[in-house]
Formats: C-alpha cells, structure tokens, sequence
C-alpha cells in the first residue's frame, strides 16, 4: 500500500491566499497528500476556501489550531471552545504548567515544545508518561534544524536528541513536521525524515513520523467529529424505529 | 573482501539563481562537513557525475553506507552564496543507467 504522507504544520498566512496556494502546489509537488495548516481564530468561510484551494492543488486539507496559553486554565478553556472546532488541536507548551495539563488532557493531539529556547524543554519522563496515556504526540518541527547554525543548531540537536530518546521510551508517537512559511524551506517527506536521523530517528521510525502518525490523528479524529461518533468503539450504524 | 556498494543521486536544484558545478560541490562538502566533521566527510566517497546547469540537475555518487548521511547534508543545505535553495533529490539507484531509467519516470 501507497504511503501517506503528511506535514501537519505549515505555517502559511490564511489571509494570504496567493501564498497559501503556492505552498499548497510545492507541498503537492513534493509528495504530501496530506496537510494541515493552522487557523488564528475559527471562520468557517475562511477553512471552506482554504479547503477549496487544497482541492485544487490535490492535496488533503487537515483545519489546525495552534494554542499558546499562558495558564492549565487557560488551556482547558480553549479546548472546551475549540476542540470540536478543528481536526488538529497542538498546544505550543509555554510553561511547565501548561506540558503537564497538555499531556494529561485527551483533547489535545500535538505537543510543541519553542525549540530554540533550550532552557524550556518540558519533555522529561514524567510528561513523556502523561502523554503515553493519552493520546499526544510529540510534534518535532524541521524548520529550526534549517535556520539554526553553529552553536545553537548543536543545542538544539541535544535538546532534540533527549526529547526522542524519552519519547521512545515511553511509546509516545513522534510526528515531524516542517514549520515553514516559506517554499524554499519546505523539504521532500524522505528529506525530513533524513534530517531526523540528525536527532537519532532512523529509518522506519523517521518515516512513520511522517506518514504513519500523523495520518492517525487525522483519521482519528475526523471519526471523532463525525456525526455516527458515539464514544470510542461504538458510532451510529443505522438509525430508525427498527433499531 | 566486501564489496563497497555505490549509489547514484540525481539531485534537482530549486532556486531562481544558477550555480555552477564547482559552487554546488563546495555548498554540499560543507554541508557534509558542518554536520558529521572532517571524519564523516571523508567516509561519504561523494563526487560529481554530471552536471546539468540549464535543467538544474545534478547527478552524484556516493557509497550505499552514506546514503542518508548525504541525503541529510542535501536537506540542510538552504543557501548556497548567500542565495536561497532547496535540493531535491528525485531519484537514487546503483547504476547510472537504472538512474535514468527511474528520472524518466518520475520527470
């Protein structure tokens, strides 16, 4: 069977739908058959059209929304108004506070960690555990391994190579995605997964980071916000007085 | 005595800019050597086959053992003098004959 493949996360400017296309065709071009790009608020038009222009570059089109809180609290208080909103919900993971209620919740899909701040690296055991219970993954962006370099690229590396390590360890699936606005930065499926193995995920295990994983959530959770969903492993067959 | 297996890359260069052979070449050792040292780099065996300016194609050789090393060192490579690029590579084989073969296919 044909590979899926999947970038979960590119950054292109919904309000620019010039841009938007033109990263849509690279990322057709480039063998994605699946993407998702994140909305700054929900506007049903604006995920109609964008969806109408992934059609025409051929590509599956994914809604994502990226939450920044500042509190738990927060947090709790944008899933309850936004899970059921979009198909994708990541949560840039801020503060230790925030991994946490993160990792436990089973509404959140995506943890993100800001990778160049290397003192803010919240992916230890105890969240690593937190998020094998649920159903998060880890999201890895390839954007900062492209910018970076020297010093801070090296860091990086580290703070990457630990993250993946514990990760593993603790069976959390890791999704790679690329991050990128800009079309010069967007790679090839086997390209990112090649740059994987800078941060010690070779072969299979690269690749499933870009197809396999990502394309569950995305399965998964359009059975979710389907209308025969009732509760995991039960949803609607049939409906009338004979059943 | 084990046979060192060789491996073909046709590699296509995305940019508005052109380069010439020499200005790639020195753009990927850096790559290669910036990301697994002086060590790596002298294990990868890379050299240039074939150079196709004005279709922006480059075919290059490597052994199979480095194959993802300089799969890797492609991906990173974003400027090339301080010009924006993305390599690509389009296809990889064991002979320069299949190569053309599977580029055939996929171009």
């Amino acid at each position: 069977m044909k590979r899926v493949y999947a970038d979960l996360h590119l950054c292109a400017d919904c309000d620019r739908m010039e841009q938007l296309s033109r990263v849509l065709t690279k990322a057709s071009k480039l063998g994605y058959t699946l993407v998702a790009v994140p909305f700054r608020r929900f506007s049903e038009e604006q995920i109609r059209q964008v969806r109408k222009t992934c059609e025409k570059a051929d590509v599956d089109f994914a809604s994502r929304v990226d939450l920044r809180p500042r509190t738990p609290e927060e947090l709790i208080g944008f899933l309850r108004k936004l899970r059921r909103r979009f198909e994708i919900v990541s949560v840039m993971c801020e503060s230790k506070g925030v991994a946490r209620q993160a990792a436990k919740d089973r509404r959140v899909d995506l943890l993100n960690f800001p990778q160049p701040d290397f003192r803010r690296g919240f992916f230890d055991g105890a969240e690593a555990e937190l998020a094998s219970n649920c159903l998060a993954s880890l999201e890895i962006d390839v954007k900062p391994l492209l910018t970076l370099e020297g010093p801070a690229r090296i860091r990086l590396l580290s703070s990457l190579r630990r993250e993946v390590t514990t990760a593993r360890e603790f069976h959390v699936p890791i999704v790679i995605s690329s991050g990128v606005s800009d079309e010069m930065l967007m790679r090839k499926p086997r390209e990112s997964a090649a740059l994987a193995s800078l941060f010690d995920l070779y072969g299979a295990c690269a690749l499933e980071a870009v197809s396999k994983n990502p394309a569950t959530i995305v399965k998964r959770n359009r059975e979710k916000l389907g209308p025969k969903f009732v509760a995991p492993g039960i949803r609607i067959i049939r409906r009338g007085k004979d059943c | 005595m084990k046979v060192m297996k060789r491996r073909y890359l046709a590699v296509s260069i995305d940019s508005y800019e052109t380069f010439n052979s020499h200005e790639f070449m020195n753009a990927l050792w850096g790559a290669v050597s910036k990301l697994f040292g002086e060590y790596g780099a002298s294990q990868a065996g890379l050299s240039l086959i074939d150079y196709d300016e004005t279709n922006k194609l480059v075919v290059i050789r490597t052994w199979h053992k480095t194959l993802e090393m300089v799969r890797t060192a492609l991906a990173s490579i974003t400027q090339i003098l301080n010009k924006p690029v993305a390599l690509h590579v389009l296809a990889v084989s064991g002979t320069i004959k299949a190569l053309h073969r599977k580029l055939e296919k996929t171009i």
